[in-house]
Order: C-alpha cells, then structure tokens, then sequence
C-alpha cells in the first residue's frame, strides 16, 4: 500500500496555508520581541558582573519551566492583566491565543541569545578593545565597529539555537488557541490521526531548518562580508513571512468560532456543530486542542463563541465545588452560575462523559457484579487503572467514601491504554469515561452508581456572552440539543479513534448527524 | 631643554586598586618627565616597572590620580578624551588591528572616526602603504591574520599615522618580530620619525633597541623614574641598576666583536 495514496495527507496539505501561516507568525513575532528585548539586555550587561549573572540566571530558570506550562502560565496571567487594564485604562486585550503565545514563546528565545551574546562579546580580545580605544573610538563605537562584529558567529548561533527552539515551542502554542502546527499534532494523536501527526512535525522541522537555513546565510554573508548573502538570507525570511500573511489577508473572517479540547469526542462535537451552523449559513471556524483551563475562560472572554462542556467539570473546576449534589441540582445551579458571567447554556446534547468504574462483561457476570457497591466486596482482592488525575479528584474520594472501596493496587496511565489493560486482564477495574467507544470495542461493562457518588456529567452547549441573543446561533444549534444518546456518542467516538480517511472528525460528525437528523 | 616641552609629566602618581582583597598597586610614584617637540624618547624598564601605565596616561587611555601632564600645552584632564586619542597616533604592542577589517580599513580608521571624505581616506591609505613600505596592491585589502609579523606591525605603524599626528605613542612595538624585521622596522620608523617631524615615546624592556633609536632614554623601575638622559648621560649616572641595565648591550657588543670575525670589507 503506497502510505501517500491516503487521504489525509491532502487533507492535512489543506490546513496547510493556516497552520503554517500562524506558526511562522507567532515564532517570527516572539523571536523578534525576544531579539529586541535580549540584545540590549546582554550588550548592558556585558560588563556588570551581577546584572549578568542574574540575567543568565533568570533566563535559565525559564528554560526549566516546560513549554507546554509556560505557555499555559501567560493565559491566567494575560487574563487578570487584560482584566486590570480594563478597569484602570478603559481597554482591554484578548489574553487568548497570539498574545499569550508571543510573550511565552519569547521568553523562552531568551537564554540562547543572552547567554551567546554576552559570551560572545566577552570573547573579544581585551588587546583589541585597548586598540579601539586608543584609536579614538568612543565606547558606542568600539560596540558597533569592533565588538558586535566579532562577536557575530557566537551570537549568530545562539539566534539560530533560539530559532529553533521558538518554532519548535511553538506547536505547544494550540492548546492556548494560538493556531500552529501543533494543531495537526494535538488533533492527530487524540484521534489516532497519525497522518497528521507525521505531517505536523515534519512541517515543523522542515520550517525550522529553513529558518535556520536561511539565518546561516545571513551570518555568513556578515562575515565574509558579502551583501549578496546577507540579503538573501533577509529575503527569504523576508519572502517566508510575506507569503504567510498573504492567506491571511485573503482568508474571509469567520464570524464563529468553535471551541474544541484536546479529546476526540471534542473534535467530532466541534466539526458537527460547524457542520450545522454552515448549513444555516453562518460562518463557522474552530479553535482545536485548547486546554480545559484555557477554554471557558476563552468564552467567558468572547475569544471563542461556543463550545461543548460537562456539567461536572465545570461544577468541580470552574466553581471549586466538592460537593456531590443530584444532577437536575446540578444544572440549575449551574445555569443560575453561569448567567452571572453571562454564559448562556444552550441545553445539554443529551449523553453524559462521566468518570465511571468499568470492567470486562464477562469477568462481571462471572462475579455477578452490576454495580459499584457489588463490586465493593470483592475490592480488597482486585486492581485498579485510572488516569493521571483521577485519584487526586473530589470523585475518587466520594467513591471510597460511599462504598467503602479498597484496591489491592492502584496504577495510572494513559487513558488510551487503559482499557485494553482492563479488556486483557491485566488490571480488573479502571476508571473510564462513559462515552467513550472502548468500551464497547472491549465488551467492557460500566458499573451502576446507585448512591449516586459521581457528579453528573452531562455534555452541554455554551454560548458566549455576545452571542446571548443570536437567535440564528440558537436556530442552527437546536436540532442538537437532547438528540445524542449515549450509544451514538460512543459508537461516534470509536469511529473517531480509528486509523483510516473514515475516522476524520469532519466524517465521523456527518455520520452523527445523518444518525441523529433523522430521528 | 626646549623652553614648553610637548608632552609634560610633573609629579604624576597612579595606584591601582588591585581588586577584591588584593593590595593596591602604585604603578606611577611621583613621575616628573618632559618631551620635547621632534624628539625620540624611550622608556625603558622590565615588567611591572610602570612603563606602559605611564605611556597610556598620556592619551588618557588611564586617569593619573595625582599631578598633571600636559600635551601640546593643555592639560589633559581638560581635554575631551576621544578627540585626544584620535589626534595621537598610538602603535600597540603585536599591533592590535582589527581582525574583521582590511588592511585599508585598518589604516584608516581614525580619518573614519574623525569624518574625513572617503576619496581622502582612500588616498591617505595609499600614502601611507607606501610611506610603511608595504605593496599597495599585494596588501591594501588583505585581512590582517594573511599577514606576516613584520607587515602587521608596518600596518600598525601606518594606522598610528592616518590621522597626521604631532605624537605618536609606541608600546613594546617591535618586542614580537624576529631580529631582521626589528631591526629594519626600527630603523625604517626612525626615519619617518625623521622625516615626518614626529615627537614618539616608544616603551621597551630592551635597553639595546632604546639606544640605537632614541635620542633620549628614561628608565623605569617600581613605578620611579630612576634616570633620565642620552645614552652617554646615563653611562654617567651613579645607579646601580642603570648601570647594570647599561652594561648588558655593551659586554654583548663586546662578545659580538669577539666571536665574530672580521669583515674584511670593513
């Protein structure tokens, strides 16, 4: 089988002029902020001891803090900066997306080019500093005439070594609703897309050989000095950024835009919610791969317009409440909550994703097990999987409480893996999501809740504050509302997690619909 | 002694401090010098003498802390620091030019720096090529480490003259070359000093080169002036170490005259 015959690959060549444009726009942006910032500092720095030493050592630190965090870190901060400036200044900014991205991204630009150019201009010969004093240069000439040109291939490599790293960081920009590379990336490895995944880094590292291609022309041409090859160089980063925002320039705005999270079943909801306001003629993007932190106050912010949520994740996260309450509780007060931020919920789509207690069928029957409480007794001797937060959640502590439960063991892993462990014996009992398709792939049971433990967690459509009264968003969005049971949500879900041109979330959302249109 | 020497030392004191817990360093103690206009003075001393912070007083490449000196009659502390390094010339030790830029570059760095015309520039630089003796076209755009020794001292030479100036400075200029290129080095420099009217202090640690080029010699030990005079002035002077620093060329000439033989031509 020729691997390139497949359709996605002409899918992922689609995005393309997108995703590549906003990657090259927010690495080019940061490198040249953290350019602007960093050289200056260094050149300041270059003869003070301790400025440089806490410089360095400030620039270090960030360079510890992993990507992903520093990126996630500027949102909140972004957010009640935003939030202030608004207050005391009469504006305010978005802290979603470019913003955040620019600012993480150029931080971390910084340790390379600090530390190469303050190297680099230490490097300098003091007998040759001496000579450019004693020929009559002033200090600002001495910097620019003999110190900055001989310190060029050292700071030339820390520039590239930053390039780099700014292109690479930056696919980590999607889940803050930055659109990047990474977007092919995150997408592709929750729903086992690994065209995309492919295609995503490979794109990423053909960039950033480029870009640093095209910067080791420039420093050559500095230093053999050879206008032609420093121009070249200029020109073509010059071509490269150009050629990015031609698309974006051309690209009609979409009027909504469509929250997705970093799972398949959010990316199959968010594509068949396009799918419906395209069809009532309303322009429709998405916002793919944000992070669960990043995204309702995204649309609290009206960064993006609509996006699918679970009532207990909002109950427990976005409202710090620990207490298990009965579900129509749950909505009510929910709704009463989120109409203070003006977030209005459209309605729930009619399936819960709920953390439940899951086991093989046949082990259960076996065992006579239905629900959790039957399964209690049988605990002490048994093993348990979960993912990496679920012991850690309100949930978890219920659960013990409840049904007085006590594993053997408890492991955490990869919500991928975990049900085939639970389906292979290899782990008894695993904490799984109610709708995800596993479960059926696996003839795995969910177990029954009868003292009602776990929080409701009903899916449900929220709109934005400005789009509260948009009665043609409510229109194209209704036909939704209460029409997805639990089955098609699943059977959804493992059509999504297949490896193949039908697993698409932008198929897999027409198949929804044509099971659900025609009820 | 000429009524106002050019460059002037009266009672010139500079200690420096030797850094976190180290001991303060008097390298110049009480250092009274004067150079004439047109003369070839030569400071003599070994390391740690004093020698060179005394040479870099003079255009302020160091402060003095106490005294004064004057040159061309102004003091110097009243003298904007920059304008009066570019208008003395000063040739550094193993030449100190500039790796990234040419020869021609190199030479004429301080008309540069002061804004002359780039027709001028050009046309001084080639001036000079000749002047150092140096082939205009084998040279002028050469890089500095596609030198020889002797070359990059000749280019340091004639960057040291670019700017027309009264003075020029020289620090151990000719201490790294092999003894032919010294040699004709000096002897071609004297000559332009010569020719050109030029006022130079040159620094050296070897008292024969001090002798066979400059008119007068001062010499330097633990930052004093111990003696100051031609060379037959100082052969009088009662100092022990002048002595011993005078007696070196001439057991050497001496054992020269031995051990080589005679050129019959002579």
């Amino acid at each position: 089988m020729n691997l390139f015959a497949d359709p996605r690959w002409s899918e992922a060549l689609g995005h393309l002029p997108d995703y590549l444009g906003n990657h090259v726009r927010v690495s080019v942006t940061a490198l040249a902020l953290g350019l602007a910032v960093s050289l200056p500092l260094a050149i300041a720095a270059r003869n003070r001891p301790v400025m440089r030493g806490a410089l360095l050592g400030l620039a270090s630190i960030v360079q510890t803090v992993p990507g992903l965090a520093l990126l996630a870190l500027f949102y909140p901060l972004l957010l009640a900066l935003a939030a202030v400036s608004l207050s005391w200044f009469g504006f305010g900014f978005s802290a979603f997306g470019f913003l955040p991205a620019v600012l993480a991204l150029a931080l971390y630009s910084m340790l390379p080019v600090l530390r190469n150019t303050i190297t680099g201009l230490q490097g300098v010969d003091a007998a040759i500093l001496e000579a450019a004093q004693g020929v009559g240069m002033t200090p600002r000439q001495s910097l620019f005439t003999v110190e900055l040109p001989l310190a060029l291939p050292v700071m030339m490599a820390g520039i590239r070594t930053a390039a780099v790293w700014v292109i690479g960081t930056a696919t980590l920009s999607t889940p803050i609703g930055q659109t990047s590379l990474g977007n092919y990336i995150f997408a592709g490895l929750q729903t086992q897309n690994w065209v995309f995944v492919l295609f995503g880094c490979l794109s990423a590292a053909v960039l950033a050989l480029t870009v640093d291609q095209l910067l080791a022309l420039i420093e050559n041409g500095l230093r053999n000095r050879s206008r032609v090859r420093a121009m070249l160089g200029g020109a073509g980063i010059a071509v490269l950024v150009a050629a990015t925002l031609v698309p974006a320039m051309t690209r009609s705005q979409t009027n909504y835009v469509i929250g997705a999270k970093t799972f398949t079943e959010q990316y199959v909801l968010s594509a068949l919610m396009a799918q419906r306001l395209r069809a009532a003629g309303l322009s429709a993007g998405s916002r793919e791969g944000l992070g669960s932190n990043v995204i309702f106050g995204a649309l609290a912010a009206n960064d993006i317009d609509l996006y699918v949520d679970y009532s207990g994740t909002l109950w427990a996260n976005q409202f710090q409440r620990s207490d298990i309450r009965p579900r129509q509780e749950v909505l009510d007060e929910l709704k009463t909550m989120l109409a203070k931020q003006k977030i209005t919920l459209l309605g729930e789509l009619g399936f819960e994703n709920a953390y439940a207690l899951v086991m093989p069928r046949k082990r259960a029957e076996q065992l006579g097990i239905r629900s959790i409480a039957d399964l209690a007794p049988h605990a002490a001797g048994m093993s348990m999987a979960a993912d990496y937060e679920f012991f850690s959640r309100p949930e978890w502590a219920a659960l013990k409480k409840a049904y007085g439960l006590s594993f053997r063991a408890q492991r955490q892993m990869q919500p991928d893996f975990m049900y085939a462990a639970a389906a292979s014996g290899e782990v008894d009992v695993i904490a799984g999501y109610t709708s995800d398709g596993l479960i059926a792939k696996y003839d795995l049971v969910v177990l029954a809740d009868p003292s009602h433990a776990i929080p409701p967690y009903d899916a449900m459509v929220l709109l934005a504050p400005k789009r509260a009264g948009d009665a043609a968003l409510r229109a194209a969005l209704q036909p939704l509302i209460g029409k997805i049971d639990i089955a098609v949500m699943r059977e959804a879900n493992l059509r999504a997690s297949g490896n193949d041109a039908t697993s698409s979330p932008d198929a897999v959302a027409k198949w929804l619909w044509e099971k659900i249109g025609t009820k | 002694m000429p009524a106002s020497p050019l460059i002037s030392y009266a009672r010139v004191g500079k200690t420096f401090d030797g850094g976190r817990g180290a001991n303060r360093v008097v390298a110049v103690d009480d250092v009274s010098l004067d150079v004439a206009e047109g003369e070839f003075l030569a400071i003599v001393g070994g390391s740690g003498s004093g020698k060179t912070t005394l040479l870099r007083l003079a255009n302020r490449l160091i402060d003095a802390d106490e005294g004064h000196i004057t040159v061309e009659g102004e003091d110097v502390r009243n003298v904007d620091p920059i304008g009066l390094r570019r208008r003395i010339g000063y040739v550094f030790q193993s030449g100190g030019l500039f790796p990234h830029l040419s020869v021609a570059d190199n030479i004429g760095i301080t008309p540069k720096l002061l804004g002359w015309p780039a027709a001028e520039i050009a046309a001084r630089v080639d001036e000079l090529v000749d002047l150092v003796r140096l082939d205009r076209a084998q040279h002028r755009d050469r890089l500095p480490h596609e030198l020889s020794g002797g070359q990059r001292q000749r280019v340091g030479v004639a960057r040291a003259l670019a700017a027309k100036p009264r003075i020029v400075l020289m620090d151990e200029p000719f201490g790294a070359l092999d003894p032919l290129t010294r040699d004709a080095l000096g002897d071609d420099y004297r000559e332009l000093h010569r020719r050109l009217g030029l006022t130079t202090v040159m620094i050296t640690h070897d008292m024969t080169e001090a002798i066979l080029l400059a008119d007068r010699i001062a010499i330097m030990r633990g930052g004093r002036l111990l003696a100051q005079g031609t060379p037959a002035e100082l052969s009088d002077s009662g100092d022990a170490y002048v002595g011993e620093l005078l007696r070196t060329p001439r057991r050497q000439a001496e054992r020269l005259g031995a051990l080589l033989p005679r050129d019959g031509a002579a």
